[in-house]
Formats: structure tokens, sequence, C-alpha cells
């Protein structure tokens, strides 16, 4: 079973939940940005878990599945074809042999998973099947992907489900993707960070009050804003400290910065806020230009949400689990 | 051992355990035996040491109990207790030599430590060589690290002009502290030397040559004994 990459889109890479553990020798977690999109395009098509899945980015690739795959496509909503044939997302699709899948740009949103049925088959690195581009380290030597690479999918046991012979078919029913999904770019909560006090009176206003826009600088180490410039009473000599996703920092630039899944492990500037894990997937699917807004919140309300969030998520996963079985 | 220590709880699943706000060999050495401690203690806890504190992170979900108390704070009590009292070092720091061809094409900088010093060329190497240095902290790249002990008349400011690619296995200097690059890298530390030395390959039972609190010593070897190193297989690169 293999798949060969015709044309790699923007920036696809191979992820999985990423490589915890290592941080002490500067070794990253990485692992997929939207992790909740990730996990739900790998309970469609029947994975049991932390089967690497790609994540694709504003334009998605162009690839030939030489077998018959069974896929399914989650994150931001992305123009699917096999053929003249649309294939929808957040449901399972069952592909023939020899289809060639395009995927298109995003109207919204901009990172988009394609998780197929036993996963790709890639050789873990430090434990895991994460790309971390910035460290080159994971599957393909830490690159994304081009045209021309072939990648493996893995075996997987009986399946019942959906078997596709000459065009694609999909499952009757699909997930909303409303909760995993923000159409609406609602603001971000964000707690405040441990320098924030230091900046002064309009900077401190300004956080919770101005818009931003999300930088095209932005990647998978970290979200760049535009927008009002931030700045503290006065310049701080800070020495680095172990830094994580999440994190709002304020360089001299006074455009402040939210790391991302690839944060590096440690860091030196002043931390002014940490997003809510529940948005952080949110302002990574914010592209280029999108407008973003803050509003404060505390580590209680944030934890609780994370709870209810990761709740919902395990009841989901059990009820597609179910479906299938039934299917 | 937790008088001084300020805890900032940083989000859902991480605490910052922050012992003071200098770089400073004695305060980071009470960072690693920490880390020591709780990773003994707390296996399920990853601990990351910088220079004066340790960043916790766990999984929430794993950390709660039926009752009311947020796993945060019980990661905190179970954190605490356990640093609470404890001897400052355990164990004894593993020591690594590692061997360094100076000068020439593998540190082009060197002359320019020993201007900026003052210092003969021979005397810039007789200095690195002598110091006994800790691994402070890994980070900036896997395995690379950050080493404290440089005697201060060879402290020297970063370049103006970094350096789009720097050699996998360069010896440097970087204001007060001392690195090597464990890969080719961009970077604006002055170039002293280079190791043949292998810091970091994925593949090996303990993908870091160097851990966090390990002793390091440089010794100076030949373009002979560089080559030969280099072209051995396994340890080296």
């Amino acid at each position: 079973m293999s798949v060969r990459v015709l044309k790699p889109g923007l920036l696809t890479s191979l992820q999985d939940s990423g490589r915890p553990g290592h941080a002490a020798l500067g070794v990253g977690r990485a692992g997929a940005i939207d992790g909740p999109a990730w996990r739900l395009a790998n309970a469609l098509v029947g994975n049991a878990g932390d089967e690497a899945a790609l994540e694709f980015t504003l334009v998605g690739p162009v690839l030939r599945f030489e077998h018959a795959t069974v896929i399914a496509l989650t994150g931001a909503p992305v123009e699917a074809r096999v053929g003249g044939q649309s294939v929808p997302g957040w449901t399972c699709c069952a592909l023939p042999a020899r289809s060639e899948l395009q995927l298109g740009g995003m109207r919204q949103g901009c990172r988009g998973y394609l998780a197929v049925r036993g996963g790709f088959a890639v050789e873990p690195v430090l434990g895991s099947r994460s790309t971390d581009l910035h460290a080159r380290l994971g599957p393909l030597h830490g690159r994304a992907l081009q045209a021309g690479d072939r990648l493996s999918v893995g075996e997987h046991a009986k399946w019942r489900a959906l078997r596709a012979t000459h065009a694609p078919v999909h499952l009757p029913w699909g997930l909303d993707p409303q909760p995993w999904f923000d159409f609406a770019h609602a603001p971000l909560a964000l707690m405040r960070g441990h320098h924030f006090d230091q900046m002064d009176d309009e900077s401190r206003r300004a956080l919770f009050k101005a818009w931003f826009t999300v930088s095209k600088d932005s990647n998978r180490t970290a979200s760049r804003l535009e927008g009002q410039r931030l700045q503290l009473q006065q310049p701080l000599e800070l020495i680095s400290e172990a830094a994580l996703p999440g994190t709002m920092q304020l360089p001299p630039s006074g455009q402040p910065i939210v790391l991302q899944a690839e944060a590096p492990v440690t860091g030196g500037y002043p931390r002014i806020g940490q997003l809510a894990a529940v948005d952080l997937a949110r302002l990574a699917q914010r592209k280029p230009s999108d407008a973003v807004c803050f509003q404060p919140t505390t580590l209680e309300q944030a934890s609780e949400r994370l709870l209810r969030r990761q709740q919902r998520l395990q009841r989901l996963l059990r009820d597609i689990a179910q479906r299938l079985e039934d299917a | 051992m937790t008088s001084g220590i300020d805890v900032e709880p940083l989000a859902e699943d991480a605490l910052l355990l922050r012992f003071g706000a200098t770089i400073d060999a004695a305060l980071n050495a009470q960072v690693h035996a920490a880390a020591v401690r709780l990773r003994a203690h707390l296996p399920t806890v990853e601990c990351t040491p910088a220079y004066a504190s340790l960043l916790l992170r766990f999984d929430p979900a794993e950390w709660s109990r039926d009752d009311d108390e947020p796993p945060l704070r019980r990661v905190r009590e179970a954190a605490l207790a356990l640093l609470e009292g404890a001897a400052s070092v355990d164990e004894q720091p593993r020591s690594v030599d590692i061997p360094v061809l100076y000068g020439g094409p593998a540190g082009p900088d060197l002359a320019a430590v020993s201007a900026h010093s003052g210092l003969s060329i021979e005397e810039v190497i007789t200095r690195h060589t002598a110091a006994t240095y800790s691994v402070a902290m890994l980070g900036f790249a896997p395995g690379f690290p950050y080493l404290l002990g440089l005697d201060p008349a060879l402290a020297m400011p970063r370049r103006a002009d970094p350096r789009l690619s720097v050699p996998a296995g360069s010896v440097a200097i970087g204001g007060v502290q001392t690195g090597i690059y464990p890969e080719a890298l961009p970077g604006g530390w002055q170039l002293i030397g280079r190791t043949p030395l292998r810091l970091f390959d994925v593949q090996a039972p303990s993908p870091s040559l160097l851990r966090p609190g390990d002793r390091v010593r440089f010794h100076a070897i030949d373009e002979a004994a560089f080559q030969r190193l280099i072209d051995t297989p396994g340890a080296v690169r």
C-alpha cells in the first residue's frame, strides 16, 4: 500500500500527537498543530490513536493512491476532488485503487488533516512520527513532503465500513465541524503572563482591546501578530527559561509572538500572556492577515474548558468507533 | 531546599519552579538536583531544566482525581513535598571529555578571541582546556549544550553578523558561555575549534552525548587525531 506525492502543496508534513519527554535534551514536542482535528481524522478512518496523518497548510497536496485506501479529511474546509467527484470532509471516504486526490486551497482556516486507514507507516524517531521541521527531526529526515515522495500505508485489521470499486464512496454520516473549527473567529482567551504588569498602561489595555492580525511570517513554531506595538515600562534583562506552546512573548519589536506546536524548548523574551490551551489551535487556524483579539481568562477557567473539551472529544471518539463497528 | 523556590503556574499543564534569576553554577546545580529528584519520584512529570528554573509539564487528565483539587495544585504540592529538605545534590555528575581541534579552518574566530582577550592563541587554548564546565541546559537545537564555567578572560560578545551555517561539532564562545553546535546550524557565536564527536544521534540509545548537569572538559587534539576520530564509525560523526 503506498501513496505517491504528485504535488506537495504549500507545506505538508507527517504529524502525530508529538514527541514528549525529550525537552531536557533540547528536543521539542512538535506534533499536529490542531490536535483535535488530527485526532478526529484518525478516528474517522478507524485508527486507534497515535497514527501519523498529513497536516497541510493553506494549499493541500495532490496525491495518487496506488491501492484502494480509506481516508478522512478534517481541519480547515478544503476543496477535495477525485476525478470529477468531490470528496467531503469530516467523514470517512473509500477511494478506489489509482485514485488521484486533488486538494485545493482553503477559503477559511489554514491547516487541514488527511488520515489514512492504517496510518502512514514511517519509522518513529524518539518515539514519535511527527515532523519537527525546525530541528529537522522525524520522518523524511524532518522535512516537509516533496513531489515524488512515496509514503507507505500501514496494515489495518478487517474493515467492513466502506469499500470503493470504481468511484469514491463515503459514509452517509459525518461530523459537525462546528465545535472543532472556529468559523466565527471568536475572541481568544488569554491568561496574563509573568511580565504582563511590566508593560506600560497603554499596552496593558491594548492587549485586551486592540485587534491584531496574523503575520505572514507565522509558521509551526509561532503565530506572529501585527498591530499596535506593545512595550514594557523599561527593558528587562532575562535569562532563558523553558518555553512551551501557547506562551505569548514580547520581543523588542513590540509585536507579540504566540509559540505553537514547534515551540523551542527554551526562550528568553518577556512572557506577557499564555493562551488558553483550547484556543491555541484556533489561533493556529487563522491565516495571514486574519484578525485576532483576546479576552482575559484565568487558569482555573482555562483548565475547566480544557477538561470539558477532553471529555467531549472522548465521547465523540467512542461514538465514532461504535458507529464504524455497526456499519 | 524549598525555601527559595518561587512557583509560577504557567499553563493548564505546566508549572515553573524558579530558584533564582541569575546565571550561576551553584544555582544551576540546585536546578539539576531538583530535576533528578523529581524524575525519580514523579515519572509522569516531564522536567526541563534551564539556568535557574525547572519547567514541570504533566497530563492534567492523569493528575485529576474525583475530588475537586485541581491537577496543577496536586502536582505543585507533590513537587514541593519532594524538594522539602532534600539534600542539595544526591548523585555525582557524569564527566565527559571532549577532544577539540582548535584554530585554523576548524576555529575561524580563534584569532579574534585572542585579540579580544589580549591573550596569545596558545594561552586561549590553555585556558579553554583548563576549566571544568557544567551543562547548564540543552536548547536552541537538539543536543546543544549551554556550558557554564568559561574563564572570564575568554568571554566575548557574539558576532555582529551571524553565520548562516556553522559546521557540526563547532566549539564556540557566546558571551560568558561556551557551547558546541551538534548539527550544521545558523549561529552567531565565535568559533574557536571543532570536535569530531557526534553530539546528537537519534539512533543511539541515549541520543544526546551530553545531559543537563554533566561536567565537561575539553582537550586539544591535532589534525591527524581529528581525522582519525572522524573516520571512526560509531560514536563519532
